[in-house]
């Protein structure tokens, strides 16, 4: 990239903060609300599973809020989107009722995946959420021949397959991005960097650090971005997928942003200096650094703050509510979505009644 | 009835659901210009492209992978697996994703895809390249595995994993390509996946089998007639859904059976089937189930070892005869 490039000059301004005048202030305070949203929901998951609601493994998006909602502010209804297991924010910013994806954490039957998924499973077709996946690199290709469904059938928007930083040392990482430039396919892959996969470092994992030159093997474009920042994310989200979009460029975006706590929500981060987290996160509050933000270009003001705070609170409780309310999947359903073409010699509502009906005769 | 070889019989239905449907394509390894390692996708790139018959890198795990999430958008994959020994490479994503997608994400997202690839030993492929793993898909809830053992199974069986919503593991094999048989022209007849056929009619004993031992078994059938054995030959054709039933009403009927098998005895196909016979018709066994399998090596390069390692007609034989031997010690 030659100095003073327009694409370098749009990346400067991407990164730039105070560059508020020529937004939408409308448009601010809702990336902000939403913002706020992934961060209270994923608090009080973490408070739901420590009351025993949620099961399972359960991986939050705490530090990530600004990747999250810029990524979404920037994508088409036309996209479509992949995620790994860390994935309650990407639905709930793409669209979905929070209270559908509490329920899914609560295995109920009004849940995205109607309770077969999980917290690591979660998925919206109408919103072209295609799944969250669990196994370390499995939506990479995936996501790389849902690019090349739309190619093939000529079909506008993009594919964003997210993933963690570790992913990047996986097999699959390799195969989907030569197959992704070989073949010119709408792709962004989306590197959610914390710096952290579990407990190894970015550096303690990959040979090439700077992850977002790795796509140089297969010569494929890459860039940093700083992941606190919701402008940057999104401007930068925007002239990727256009080019992908447009001319078949898929490109890698490394989004650098804090995990706030371990692994996962049973994770006690024990690897990590207690002290730097703790200084981190105050520095690295993506909330927190765009509420001060706004406070400053005069766009909100504390009682806006306070109000915005307690809406978000009720909603939330109000998707805790609703999945606590709602029904447990039957066990007289177990084998429904076995097939979406039914064969013969399958066990069907009968195997599952009977298995039912052997459960509770159990309990008398 | 024109008679054709089992590859042709593969070659004509790929044709024809290409031409059927824009959604189907073909993937795989030396599928277009080399026209297939195998020659089973023979002409096919030269009469509908490279947009729908589509050579790949090798990267098995990349391109199943994105076969399905292809399929999740609505197309039909065909993919091919050079061999079913490459299969591993990308296991990951048929049994941790393409099985799962449709159930976990609770009915919201369909993967038609159709994986077909040759398996077994033929020559002396040595121990890398004369595996059986049909079994390993077999074993997966939420994939449908069919293992057709004529050409007129092949096409009736392939026509139906394309046209199927779920993905298909297809399993061929690769000393079943040369072989004939009757199949109709101008008729689009499909088989169902999940049914099991009796291919022969008898009374003494059944032998289940699939795939080219079902060749085997038929001969053996037609041989120990002049003995005056009658045996019953039962094609599984589809290995997941099992079609129980059938298996059962047989052995109700013969009160004997051996189940014959190319993969390794621990374990395998015939490890299922003898359970199944033991929990569903035990009441009517006259002698135990047994198992005709490979034996349990890597296969050896050597002639004279990799062909003691293989089961074959005569090790069918001797089970049968065992079985009906065993039998006389329960006989009034």
């Amino acid at each position: 990239m030659t100095k003073g490039s327009k694409a370098q000059q749009a990346r400067a301004a991407e990164n730039g903060r105070s560059d508020l005048a020529s937004e939408d202030a409308e448009q601010l305070k809702h990336y902000y609300y939403q913002m706020l949203l992934l961060r209270v929901f994923e608090e009080r998951t973490s408070e739901m599973y420590t009351k025993a609601k949620i099961g399972g493994y359960c991986h939050l998006n705490l530090g990530e809020e600004a990747t999250i909602v810029g990524l979404m502010a920037a994508l088409t209804p036309d996209d479509y989107i992949f995620t790994n297991y860390r994935e309650h924010g990407y639905v709930i910013a793409r669209g979905v009722e929070p209270g559908a994806v509490m329920a899914e954490l609560f295995g109920k039957e009004t849940g995205v995946s109607k309770g077969r998924g999980g917290s690591m499973h979660l998925f919206d077709a109408e919103k072209h959420f295609m799944g969250g996946y669990a196994i370390v690199g499995g939506q990479l290709p995936l996501a790389t021949g849902a690019a090349y469904a739309l190619k093939y059938q000529g079909k506008p928007g993009v594919v964003v397959c997210q993933m963690g930083d570790a992913t990047t040392n996986i097999g699959a990482w390799h195969e989907s991005l030569n197959l992704a430039a070989l073949w010119k396919l709408p792709a962004i892959f989306f590197i959610v960097n914390n710096g952290y996969g579990m407990g190894t470092t970015v550096e303690e994992g990959s040979a090439e650090p700077e992850l977002w030159k790795k796509g140089s093997a297969f010569r494929m474009h890459g860039e940093r971005v700083d992941g606190t920042n919701v402008l940057a994310v999104r401007d930068a989200t925007r002239r990727l997928r256009q080019q992908a979009e447009q001319n078949g460029e898929p490109a890698i975006m490394d989004v650098i942003s804090f995990r706030f706590r371990g692994h996962s929500v049973i994770d006690a981060d024990r690897y990590r200096d207690a002290e730097e987290v703790k200084r981190e996160r105050a520095r690295q509050d993506p909330v927190l650094l765009f509420a001060n933000q706004l406070t400053e270009a005069g766009i909100v003001d504390d009682a806006w703050l306070k109000e915005t705070a307690d809406r978000v609170k009720r909603e939330v409780q109000e998707a805790i509510d609703f999945a606590e309310k709602s029904p447990d999947p039957k066990i007289e359903d177990l084998f429904d979505y076995m097939y979406a073409t039914p064969v013969p010699n399958t066990p069907g509502r009968e195997e599952a009644a009977a298995i039912a009906q052997q459960i509770s005769g159990g309990r008398k | 009835m024109p008679v054709i070889t089992y590859r042709q019989a593969l070659n004509d239905t790929l044709g024809e659901e290409l031409a059927r449907d824009p959604n189907v394509l073909l993937m795989g390894e030396e599928i277009g210009k080399f026209q297939g390692s195998y020659r089973i996708t023979e002409g096919l790139q030269s009469e509908f492209g490279k947009q729908r018959v589509v050579d790949t890198p090798i990267a098995e795990e990349g391109f199943v992978g994105l076969a399905t999430g292809a399929a999740m958008l609505g197309l039909r994959p065909v993919v091919e697996i050079m061999t079913i020994n490459f299969i591993l490479v990308a296991i990951d994503q048929i049994v941790n994703h393409a099985s799962k997608i449709h159930y976990m994400f609770g009915g919201q997202a369909r993967v038609p895809l159709v994986i077909r690839t040759p398996s077994g030993g033929v020559g002396q492929l040595a121990a890398t390249h004369s595996q059986s793993f049909e079994n390993w898909f077999a074993y997966c809830p939420g994939l449908k595995v069919v293992a057709p053992a004529t050409p007129y199974d092949a096409k009736g069986l392939m026509r139906s994993a394309i046209r199927d919503d779920d993905p298909v593991i297809f399993i061929e094999s690769l000393a079943l390509y040369d072989t004939k048989g009757e199949v109709p022209r101008d008729d689009d007849y499909t088989l169902p996946i999940g049914m099991a056929e009796v291919k022969r009619e008898g009374a003494d004993i059944t032998v289940v089998s699939y795939s080219r031992m079902t060749v085997v078994a038929m001969q053996v059938a037609q041989n120990l007639e002049k003995e005056g054995i009658s045996v019953e030959v039962i094609d599984l054709r589809s290995l997941r859904p099992l079609d129980r039933p059938t298996i059962i009403n047989s052995v109700k009927k013969t009160n004997r059976a051996v189940v014959i098998e190319e993969d390794w005895r621990s374990y395998g196909i015939g490890a299922e089937i003898a359970a199944t016979i033991q929990e569903e018709a035990f009441d009517y066994l006259d002698a135990p189930v047994q198992r005709v399998a490979g034996v349990e090596v890597p296969l050896p390069y050597a002639a004279k070892l990799s062909q003691a390692s293989k089961p074959g007609a005569q090790d069918l034989i001797n089970a049968i005869r065992r079985a009906l031997q065993g039998g006389k010690r329960w006989q009034k």
